[in-house]
């Protein structure tokens, strides 16, 4: 799944944070609203499991994660699972192109798959008809949710690699540069 | 190398897609009884007990957090209350008057008016999950078929009519709220016996509207809308007449528009349901 390949270890860890973090959201953070909204956990999960792992299990993961969703709450089917699929694979190929390590990372990453996730629900939605007028209060509750889940981003991110680390094979290029960081390969400590 | 990881990569992508699309469409061209809505009733009959179970474990978290965002709210709703309770004080003593005269009409035509939802069997039921969209359509509930709940059965709760049964297993069901899309409930102005159609405002679980008014009728903020009940044999309506549904709070009337648009609040708060109750023999609508 990974650059360095998958592991049954590894995919035992995804569907346990994936089913895990599914739940906790409809039966807890779903019903605490702030500021007349409430987080949306699943897009920060799925985006996390991208970042930490590449891009064909984030995907996976967020095909499942929407599956699960879809069914569990009787919405139309495919639609949650289209649009986890889309933010798993974008966040996995973020890894797998630039790798960035900077903590704004997942910050940014939550927004844009938070911003992914709600805009993209309310196009398919239309897309599939709607009846109803409906109410520019939908584009403020949007916004608000995308800044409310880019502040959770990080803490999110933190438990999800905190969860899948152990798992993670051991990539190289991470290798290198953690011991030239660390100065394992530093020209000054060979000197 | 590179290249079988590069499709190998674009293949799983391709293919997750086209699974979500071939969902997608399936679904949404099926009927309500066929295979992927029967599958999902069974998933939901499978995943409940857990939800039900994870929900009661975790109720104090969310009623810890409740607690914070209930005591930022509570001083607005006071002053909120106490503004209701003076006007509520004048019509009371209008009303007092106007309820002898009832009585005695009532009791000339021998016609009980009153809602009665003790005699619709109700069943009371717990909502244990919310749908996390942003649309306030759906909320499962604890109680099924074996519990009497099927499927267009009304929901009700202390406050007024919060939505309808829209699928049913075993022991959970899906609630489909007045505030979905896809909701549209026959409802009349109680003050004055106008009729029209609810219709949620998508995106704004507070705002309601009462739809097909003609611009001639007279609506005044702050009268109640009620469920119309069953007006006709051939479209019969799946709510009993009399059930609370919101309060006016505008009423657009444009020059060329040939309908009013009347702003409803609904009473139910969709945003914190916790017990609601389904009517499984709602008398005067349709039979489910």
């Amino acid at each position: 799944m990974t650059a360095g390949g998958s592991t049954p270890k590894l995919v035992i860890r995804v569907v346990v944070l994936a089913l895990g973090a599914a739940l906790l959201e409809i039966v807890a953070v779903s019903q605490i609203s702030v500021f007349g909204v409430n987080a949306d956990l699943t897009p920060l999960v799925v985006m996390s499991i991208g970042l930490l792992t590449g891009s064909v299990s984030g995907a996976a993961a967020g095909f499942g994660m929407g599956l699960f969703l879809d069914l569990a709450l009787v919405q139309t089917l495919g639609l949650q699972s289209l649009i986890y699929t889309v933010i798993g694979y974008a966040a996995g190929r973020i890894r797998e192109l630039r790798d960035p390590q900077g903590a704004i990372v997942p910050l940014a990453a939550g927004a844009v798959a938070t911003a992914i996730a709600t805009i993209g629900y309310s196009i398919v939605q239309f897309l599939l008809g709607v009846d109803a007028p409906v109410s520019f209060l939908l584009v403020r509750d949007i916004l608000t949710t995308i800044v409310f889940n880019t502040v959770l981003a990080v803490p999110v991110f933190a438990v999800a690699r905190r969860w899948l680390t152990p798992a993670l094979p051991d990539d190289p290029a991470r290798r290198r540069r953690r011991a030239y960081t660390t100065g394992g390969l530093s020209p000054l400590s060979r000197a | 190398m590179y290249d079988k990881t590069v499709r190998r990569r674009r293949a799983v992508l391709v293919l997750l897609v086209v699974c979500s699309l071939i969902l997608l469409t399936a679904y949404f061209g099926e009927s309500p009884g066929s295979p992927l809505h029967s599958v999902q009733r069974g998933f939901l009959g499978v995943v409940s007990p857990v939800q039900d179970g994870a929900s009661r474990a975790l109720k104090p978290v969310r009623d810890l957090f409740g607690w914070f965002g209930d005591t930022l709210d509570a001083k607005k709703q006071r002053d909120e209350l106490q503004k209701e309770l003076q006007s509520a004080r004048k019509e009371a003593i209008a009303n007092a008057a106007a309820a002898r005269d009832n009585v005695a009409l009532q009791k000339l035509v021998k016609l009980d008016t009153q809602i009665g939802t003790d005699q619709m069997n109700p069943v009371t039921a717990r909502v244990i999950t919310r749908s996390p969209t942003l649309w306030y359509s759906t909320v499962s509930i604890n109680k099924g078929t074996s519990s009497g709940v099927k499927v267009d059965q009304p929901v009700i709760n202390g406050d007024g009519l919060v939505g309808t049964i829209t699928a049913a297993s075993g022991n959970s069901s899906i609630v489909t709220l007045i505030t979905d899309h896809t909701s549209g409930v026959s409802a009349l102005v109680n003050e004055s016996g106008v009729a029209g159609v609810v219709q949620p405002a998508v995106g704004n679980p507070n705002d309601l509207l009462l739809q097909y008014i003609r611009r001639g009728d007279q609506i005044a903020v702050g009268q109640n809308v009620v469920t119309a009940g069953s007006k006709s044999a051939r479209y019969e309506s799946l709510f009993p007449p009399g059930i609370p549904v919101g309060r006016v709070t505008k009423v657009d009337n444009q020059e060329l528009d040939v309908y009013q648009r009347v702003h409803v609040k609904p009473f139910a708060q969709l945003r914190k349901l916790d017990i609601v109750q389904v009517l499984t023999a709602p008398q005067g609508a349709a039979t489910p």
